[in-house]
C-alpha cells in the first residue's frame, strides 16, 4: 500500500491533493467539508486588503459539447472580514490537525505583511503562500501579478515576510512572464521555502457576439481575466519542468494548474511537484473529485511500485531535453490499422491539408494508405483518428545511430543545404502546386441535390 | 393481449403513434452534432439520394449557426424536414456513418436534419425567394414530395408554375401513406406552407387531370408538363371473397388512418397480407389502434421480404406476429370477413409453389391487403407517345427527366416505381433542371 502522505517544505499533509487558494476555499464551512470529503490540505483565498467585488465574476470555454475546458474569472481576493476567516482557520485547524491549511496572503506595506504573517501563524496555519499572481484587479493596485512580474520587488518583499515568518513560506508565481525562473529565482534569493505554480493567465475567455463585450459581462462591458482549468495543463507543466531543472531554483514545487483528475497529478509530480493544487475541477464538480484522484493515485503508484510520493517526484525530467538534444537518427512511420480503420478519412485530409502528402486514398475502399517515402513520422495522423489504436507510429530506424544538432554543431557538421531526407528536403516528393486546383471539391457534389445521370450545368438565363 | 388500448381520442391516438422521432432540444442537438467525426467525402453524403452536405449542416448546428444549417439541407433537398423524420436512415445516411463500423451508435442525422429544418419552418425564417419570371409557364401534375419539389426548383429558375392535385391537401403519400409515427400531418403541411411562402407557387386543389381534354388545354397553356402523379390504389388480388367487408387496401387504409386517426376502426384480429414496406406499416398501425392480435402473413421466407430489417422490427416489437411461406386462396366469410383460406408454400429456385395439401383457414375479422400499388397506367394512355415500361412505370431520361413526350418531364413513384420520399425530391429537382434547359434550347 504505497503512502500518499507528503512533507512539502515541512507542511505535513496526508495527500498531495489542496486545494488552491480561490473560491473553494473561502470559508471554514468549504474547507473542513473538503477535508471531509478526503482532501489533504487548502490554500485559504487570500486574504489582505479590503476589497470590493463586481457582480458576473466568471466566464468559461466550452468545446463544443464540453463544458469549462477553459475558465477564467475577474474575482478579488477574499472580501469577507480578516478576524472571520482567521477564527475560521483555527477552527479547522482544531478538526483536522493533520491536514494541511496555507494561509494565501496578499498586502502591500512591510507592516501589513508582518502583522498579517502573524495573524495566520496564531490561527493556526501551517504554511503561507504569497499571491504574486493575480492577474487582475489587484495588480492595477500594484499587488498580485505586479509583483510576481518585478524579481526584485518579489525579493523584496519575500525578504519582508521571512522577518518574521515561522512557518513555511511559499511563492505563488504569475505565469504572466516571459521566463518563469526568473521570479523564481528570486523566491529563492529572498528566503522562500518553496513556490507554487502557475497562477492563472490573463485572459479574455470570449466575446459576447451580440453586445461586443468580453466575457464575463459586467453591464455591457468586461476586462481581462485569470484563465485556468484543463486548458492551461500543458502551460502549467512546462512552467514547473522549468523551474524543477533549474538549478538556481532548487525549491519544492507545488504544481497548479488544469489538474482535475489522477493522471494530472501524476504528471505535474512527475515533472517535479511534490504537491498539486485545483480549483477550477472542485468548482465544475464539487469536492467529491478527490476520490477519483487519490484511488488513481494509489492505483498509479501501486502499479509502477513507488511507495511514497517522494520516489515520483521529477522521474520524468531527465527526458525533458532541449530540441537540440534530441536523436536526429529516431524515425518513425505511421501504420494504419485496416481492421481498426472505420473509413472517416480525417487522417488522410488532415495530412493532405496539414502535413505532408503522406497519405492516399485508394479505389475501392474508404481505407487509407500511407505513403511511406513522404511519412516524415509526425503523428498527426495518429492524432486526429478517432479510432483507439487504428493508426500507430512505427520505430522504422534500426536504433543504432544516435546524433543530435548539438553532436554535429560540435563536430562543425551542421548542414550547409537543404539535404535532409525528411519533409522538404532532397528526395521528399511535394505535389506541383497547381495539382491542387480542383482536388477539394468532393465527388460526391454536396450541397445540392446529386445529378443523376450525367450532370450537365445549367444556365439561368433563357435564350431570348 | 393487445399491445395498445384502443385510442378513444386524439390524445390517445398522438400517445399511441408517438413519434419515431422525436424533434431534439437544444442541448440534445448540441450533444450529438458535437459528435460528428466531419469525415471527409462523407459516406453519409454519399448515402443520400439528395447528396444534403450532412457533416456541413450538423458542423453548422454545433457552431449555432441553425438558420445555416436549414439552409445547407433545404439548398439539396427541399423536403428537408419531412426526410429528416421520414427517411429510411437507417439504410442511408445513417447507415452509412463510420461510427457502425467501430460499434458506435450512428449520428442521429434525421433528427437533427428536422431539428434544423422545424426551426426555421416555425420562425417562417425565408431563405429562398422566386427567380426572376422568365415569361415561361409549367404545369405539374399532382402536388406530392416530386410535384412540390419540381415547383420550388423551377419557381427558383422563374417559372410560373401550377400544380394542380386530386386531393385536398398537398404532399402526396407524406401526408397521406407515411405513418402517423414518422411525421404528424400538421408537420408536412406546415413544411408545404413554408415552402410556399417563399416559391410562390399556385396549387390548384380538388383540381384531378383525369381526361384528354383537360391534358389537352394543359398542353396549349404550358410550356413543359411535370408529371408527379404517383401510383394508384391497392392491387387487387383477385381471390374470391375479396369483396367482403373489412377486407381493405393497405393505401387506403393508412389514408383514413392519417385523416381520421382514432375514429379509424380496425378488426380484433388483423392479418396483414405483403411483405414489403407498407405491409409492415399496417401491421404496426393495426396494434397500434388497439387490435388484439396481428398476423403478417408473407408468400415467401422471412429473410425474402421486401421490407426493411428496421422496418419489420418495428412491427415485432408492438406485436405483430409474422406467418411465412403462406399464400392466401379465398377470403372466407359471410357478408364480413372470418377469415382466410390460405396454401402453404415452399421457394424452389426462386420460384413460389403451393404444397398441394396444406390447406388452413386463419381466423380474423380483417384483411389489409399490403400487396403493391397499381400504375395509373389507363391516365397515361392519354398523353401521346408516352412510353411505359413493361411495369407501368414511365420511360424517362435518367439525367433529365424527360418523357418519349419531349413535352412531359416525370419523378417520383410514377417513375422509379414507388420509392421514398427522398427519391422523389431528388429525381424531380434535376428534373426541374432538365425542364430548363430543354426550354433553354428551344
Amino acid at each position: 500500500m504505497p503512502d500518499l502522505s507528503i512533507n512539502f517544505a515541512g507542511i505535513k499533509s496526508p495527500n498531495p491533493f489542496w486545494l488552491a487558494s480561490a473560491p473553494p476555499t473561502n470559508s471554514g464551512y468549504q474547507v473542513m467539508k473538503a477535508f471531509d470529503a478526503g482532501w489533504g490540505g487548502a490554500v485559504w483565498k487570500t486574504l489582505g486588503v479590503p476589497v470590493v467585488n463586481v457582480s458576473s465574476r466568471y466566464g468559461g470555454v466550452n468545446y463544443r459539447d464540453k463544458r469549462l475546458i477553459g475558465f477564467n474569472n475577474i474575482e478579488l481576493i477574499s472580501d469577507r472580514p480578516l478576524v472571520d476567516n482567521l477564527r475560521e482557520m483555527e477552527e479547522v485547524k482544531k478538526h483536522f490537525p493533520q491536514h494541511a491549511v496555507i494561509a494565501s496572503l496578499m498586502v502591500q506595506s512591510r507592516e501589513e505583511w508582518h502583522q498579517i504573517v502573524r495573524d495566520v501563524t496564531n490561527a493556526g496555519a501551517d504554511g503561507i503562500e504569497l499571491n504574486f499572481g493575480c492577474p487582475h484587479g489587484m495588480c492595477e493596485r500594484g499587488m498580485g501579478s505586479a509583483v510576481g512580474q518585478e524579481p526584485d520587488v518579489l525579493r523584496l518583499i519575500v525578504e519582508w515576510v521571512m522577518e518574521v515568518a515561522q512557518i513555511p513560506v511559499i511563492v505563488k508565481l504569475t505565469p504572466n512572464i516571459s521566463d518563469i525562473t526568473e521570479p523564481a529565482r528570486a523566491a529563492r534569493l529572498g528566503g522562500a521555502d518553496a513556490i507554487s505554480l502557475i497562477n492563472t493567465i490573463q485572459s479574455i475567455v470570449g466575446v459576447d457576439l451580440d453586445l461586443f463585450a468580453p466575457y464575463p459581462i459586467v453591464d455591457g462591458q468586461g476586462t481581462n481575466g485569470g484563465y485556468c482549468g484543463p486548458a492551461v495543463k500543458p502551460i502549467a507543466l512546462n512552467m514547473v519542468k522549468n523551474c524543477a531543472q533549474d538549478p538556481h531554483v532548487a525549491l519544492p514545487i507545488s504544481g497548479i494548474g488544469g489538474i482535475e483528475n489522477w493522471r494530472d497529478a501524476v504528471e505535474h509530480i512527475l515533472l517535479g511537484a511534490s504537491s498539486v493544487q485545483v480549483c477550477t475541477a472542485a468548482m465544475h464538480f464539487g469536492f467529491g473529485i478527490i476520490r477519483e484522484m487519490t484511488a488513481g493515485l494509489e492505483q498509479y503508484m501501486t502499479e509502477k511500485g513507488f511507495a511514497t510520493i517522494h520516489d515520483m517526484v521529477g522521474k520524468a525530467l531527465p527526458n525533458v531535453k532541449h530540441w537540440e538534444d534530441l536523436n536526429l537518427k529516431y524515425k518513425v512511420t505511421a501504420t494504419i490499422h485496416e481492421d481498426k480503420c472505420i473509413g472517416c478519412q480525417l487522417c488522410y485530409t488532415a495530412c493532405e491539408d496539414g502535413a505532408h502528402q503522406a497519405i492516399a486514398l485508394r479505389e475501392g475502399t474508404r481505407v487509407p494508405e500511407i505513403i511511406e517515402e513522404n511519412c516524415v513520422g509526425c503523428n498527426l495522423c495518429s492524432l486526429v483518428c478517432p479510432v483507439e489504436q487504428c493508426i500507430t507510429m512505427e520505430r522504422t530506424d534500426d536504433g543504432t545511430e544516435h546524433l543530435t544538432w548539438k553532436e554535429r554543431t560540435l563536430a562543425n557538421s551542421i548542414p550547409t543545404s537543404f539535404n535532409d531526407e525528411r519533409a522538404g528536403g532532397l528526395h521528399h516528393w511535394v505535389p506541383e502546386p497547381t495539382a491542387a486546383l480542383g482536388k477539394e471539391k468532393h465527388k460526391t457534389l454536396p450541397g445540392k441535390a446529386r445529378q443523376l445521370g450525367q450532370p450537365s450545368p445549367v444556365s439561368t438565363e433563357l435564350k431570348s | 393481449m393487445a399491445e395498445f388500448p384502443i385510442p378513444a381520442s386524439e390524445q390517445d391516438f398522438h400517445a399511441n403513434f408517438a413519434q419515431l422521432k422525436p424533434r431534439m432540444n437544444n442541448t440534445e442537438a448540441l450533444y450529438e452534432s458535437s459528435r460528428c467525426l466531419f469525415c471527409f467525402d462523407a459516406p453519409c453524403i454519399k448515402a443520400c439520394p439528395t447528396g444534403i452536405d450532412i457533416p456541413q449542416f450538423i458542423r453548422q448546428i454545433n457552431t449555432g449557426n441553425v438558420t445555416g444549417a436549414a439552409k445547407t439541407i433545404y439548398e439539396a433537398n427541399y423536403f428537408g424536414n419531412a426526410c429528416g423524420k421520414v427517411c429510411p436512415t437507417e439504410v442511408l445516411c445513417e447507415g452509412a456513418c463510420v461510427y457502425n463500423l467501430q460499434d458506435v451508435k450512428p449520428i442521429e442525422i434525421g433528427r437533427l436534419q428536422s431539428f434544423a429544418t422545424r426551426q426555421v419552418i416555425e420562425s417562417d425564417q425565408h431563405l429562398f425567394k422566386p427567380g426572376q419570371p422568365n415569361g415561361r409557364k409549367v404545369a405539374i401534375i399532382g402536388a406530392g414530395p416530386a410535384g412540390i419539389s419540381c415547383a420550388c426548383e423551377l419557381r427558383a429558375l422563374g417559372y410560373e408554375v401550377d400544380v394542380f392535385e386530386a386531393k385536398a391537401q398537398p404532399s402526396g403519400l407524406t401526408v397521406y401513406g407515411v405513418a402517423p409515427y414518422k411525421i404528424t400531418n400538421e408537420e408536412v403541411l406546415a413544411e408545404i406552407d413554408y415552402l410556399q411562402a417563399q416559391f410562390g407557387f399556385h396549387v390548384h386543389y380538388h383540381s384531378p387531370i383525369a381526361t384528354r381534354q383537360e391534358l389537352e388545354a394543359l398542353e396549349e397553356t404550358y410550356d413543359a408538363i411535370f408529371l408527379g402523379i404517383g401510383l394508384g390504389g391497392t392491387n387487387a388480388l383477385r381471390l374470391p371473397g375479396e369483396d367482403r367487408q373489412n377486407c381493405v387496401g393497405a393505401v387506403e387504409f393508412i389514408e383514413q388512418l392519417r385523416q381520421h386517426h382514432h375514429r379509424v376502426a380496425v378488426g380484433r384480429k388483423v392479418i396483414v397480407l405483403g411483405g414489403g414496406n407498407t405491409a409492415m406499416d399496417a401491421a404496426s398501425e393495426s396494434a397500434r389502434l388497439g387490435a388484439e392480435d396481428v398476423i403478417l402473413a408473407y408468400r415467401r421466407g422471412k429473410d425474402e421480404m421486401g421490407a426493411y430489417e428496421f422496418e419489420y422490427d418495428l412491427a415485432k416489437s408492438v406485436g405483430v406476429k409474422g406467418l411465412f411461406n403462406v399464400a392466401p386462396i379465398e377470403i372466407v366469410g359471410n357478408g364480413k370477413v372470418e377469415g382466410i383460406r390460405f396454401v402453404r408454400t415452399q421457394t424452389l429456385n426462386g420460384q413460389v409453389q403451393v404444397v398441394p395439401g396444406t390447406e388452413f383457414v386463419e381466423p380474423c375479422d380483417m384483411v389489409i391487403k399490403a400487396t403493391g400499388q397499381a400504375k395509373q397506367v389507363s391516365f397515361l394512355r392519354h398523353i401521346p407517345s408516352l412510353e411505359l415500361d413493361k411495369n407501368g412505370r414511365i420511360v424517362a431520361n435518367a439525367a433529365s427527366g424527360q418523357t418519349t413526350n419531349p413535352q412531359y418531364f416525370t419523378s417520383g413513384d410514377a417513375r422509379n416505381g414507388g420509392a421514398e420520399v427522398v427519391n422523389a425530391a431528388a429525381e424531380a429537382k434535376a428534373a426541374a433542371r432538365g425542364i430548363h434547359a430543354y426550354l433553354l434550347g428551344q
